[in-house]
């Protein structure tokens, strides 16, 4: 049962100033634009899927979530890739140059993407990749490799090196440890990790928009551009809004138990 | 602990070197050969050294974005750290249905495209349609974000605190996590007041991870270009032109490519300095502790 102390009062507080505007999305993406437009209500009078029919029937609109889905899903594929055998590197050993290393790739992290926005659109034209799922998500990669690495060594570190150890004199070569015994021991790092990846591949506008046109168009991209384009249709407009966010709810209630427990060992 | 040294383990590293270096240093390399350049069209570039450099530094609509961003950037800090740790001394202690509901609805915001979230405030804004405009409006509140420079700013700061008060609270929430049991009961002997408790028990466990969460709104909020485009459009005339977006429209919009390459330089130096500085702060913090 859940008594409401002084805390919980606060905590609902909080809530309604987190929901409110989400819920006045909502609440739009079920009226008509007539409605929206002439008068103003708590909540829909004329309930209407109509906005959702127009996402669902348009492939310009469907097409961008697919698009979407498909760059962040790679994404976070190549990031997890590329990181997990840099991040054991990293917790396990000193090498030449680890130190530098590590801080030059955080420095990638703090790069503003603006800075990134123009010579990407030339570099990926110019290896015609311009328009490609591959172009944004090797692009998000620029932020999303460091993150990665920088969790999963956080995670990493946290595994006692005499398991390691323990593996190799009972005969195991250095893959079958690493898939058999230490993956699963770090299965919750490789979750976040991977969940951080996905968000901000998902969240980001700024790269997404300049490196696609047609073919590969994200779904912020076609948000943004709709909305400049002919007079706003806001109850469509509002409708795509409250799709994107579905996915990211969904992510979150998968990993809410390791969420705290990542930000605090992966110091992110 | 202690760790064995491999030279060889730059083999596991090299896919990431080389990843990041064909996304992050040819590009780099681009902006720096743009930078010291000029050009007449045609692919013709010539040399002109340091010109673009003292010319950027020396703009006035540069000077007048950093110092806008700079004010941005103190008064985000200044609500949501605060605000962050007060939501997190309040979430549930134990594990259970509230608790999870609490992490959900609170990680929501973060997980909102960023355009969406302008969208959203777009709309919650407008003074005909939105419930925060027409509220206000109602109350005989002069407020338009589109036309009023204040009004602007407030909404675009209400919205940084909405979106990222979150990641705030989620951090000094896992600090409170792994404080031991033990130090409150201990307190509780003590008959230690709540604010010592905050100030000698929880201020100093959640220091690593404060100190990360500034860390994290400092470059993003620097960074901050998707939520004040979609809003305001960096409008009323440059009120709310944040470096980012003015970088942008240099870039992309009027084609400036030496200007822009050298002002992108300095830019990405500034984050870097300070970011070098907390992350050195960081990693002493770690050696006084083990």
């Amino acid at each position: 049962m859940i008594k409401i102390n002084k805390s919980t009062f606060i905590m609902i507080l909080y809530f309604v100033f987190l929901l409110l505007p989400i819920y006045w999305l909502l609440n739009m993406s079920f009226k008509t634009n007539q409605e929206i437009l002439s008068t103003f209500s708590l909540w829909p009078s004329e309930f209407t899927f109509d906005n959702y029919i127009v996402i669902f029937s348009d492939p310009s609109w469907y097409g961008g979530y697919i698009n979407s889905i498909t760059y962040v899903v790679l994404n976070t594929i190549i990031s997890l890739a590329v990181a997990i055998p840099a991040a054991y590197a990293f917790s396990r050993y000193t090498f030449m140059g680890d130190k530098h290393l590590f801080f030059w790739l955080l420095t990638n992290r703090m790069a503003p993407p603006a800075v990134f926005a123009l010579p990407f659109f030339q570099l990926y034209s110019s290896v015609g990749l311009f328009d490609t799922h591959i172009a944004v998500a090797l692009a998000h990669t620029l932020f999303n490799v460091p993150l990665a690495v920088w969790i999963l060594e956080g995670f990493m570190r946290g595994v006692p090196k005499e398991i390691d150890e323990t593996a190799y004199i009972d005969g195991y070569t250095f893959f079958k440890f690493f898939g058999k015994i230490f993956m699963p021991l770090i299965a919750s790092g490789i979750g976040v990790a991977a969940f951080f990846c996905f968000m901000f591949s998902w969240v980001e506008l700024l790269l997404s928009r300049t490196l696609t046109s047609v073919d590969a168009k994200s779904i912020a991209a076609t948000m943004t551009r709709t909305a400049s384009a002919s007079g706003l249709d806001w109850g469509v407009l509002a409708a795509a809004g409250v799709l994107t966010i579905i996915p990211g709810a969904l992510v979150i209630y998968f990993v809410r138990n390791h969420i705290a427990k990542g930000f605090a060992l992966g110091r992110v | 602990m202690k760790k064995t040294q491999n030279q060889k383990a730059w083999f596991m590293v090299l896919p990431v070197l080389i990843l990041v270096a064909f996304s992050a240093i040819i590009p780099m390399m681009t902006v720096v050969n743009y930078s010291v350049q000029d050009t007449f069209g045609n692919n013709e570039f010539f040399w002109v050294g340091l010109e673009w450099f003292e010319e950027v530094l020396h703009s006035e609509r540069i000077h007048d974005a950093l110092w806008r961003q700079i004010l941005f950037t103190v008064i985000i800090l200044a609500i949501e750290i605060p605000l962050g740790i007060f939501m997190a001394l309040h979430m549930p202690k134990k594990n259970g249905l509230w608790t999870s509901i609490c992490l959900v609805v609170v990680a929501l915001p973060l997980l909102i495209p960023w355009n969406v979230v302008g969208t959203i405030w777009q709309i919650f804004g407008r003074i005909d349609i939105g419930l925060l405009g027409y509220t206000l409006d109602q109350l005989g509140i002069s407020y338009n974000y589109t036309q009023d420079t204040f009004d602007a700013w407030f909404t675009i700061i209400i919205m940084d605190v909405w979106h990222w008060t979150s990641l705030v609270l989620l951090l000094s929430y896992a600090g409170l996590r792994s404080i031991p049991d033990a130090y409150y009961q201990a307190a509780k002997i003590d008959q230690a007041s709540r604010w010592s408790v905050f100030r000698y028990i929880e201020l100093p466990k959640m220091k690593g991870v404060l100190i990360i969460a500034i860390l994290l709104r400092f470059m993003d909020s620097f960074m901050i270009y998707t939520e004040p485009f979609v809003v305001t459009g960096g409008g009323p005339g440059n009120a709310t032109t944040f470096l980012s977006i003015d970088l942008v429209k240099m870039a992309i919009g009027q084609f400036d490519l030496g200007p822009a390459a050298a002002f992108s330089l300095i830019y990405f130096l500034v984050i870097l300095l300070v970011s070098w500085v907390f992350y050195t702060t960081m990693v002493n913090m770690d050696k006084e502790n083990e």
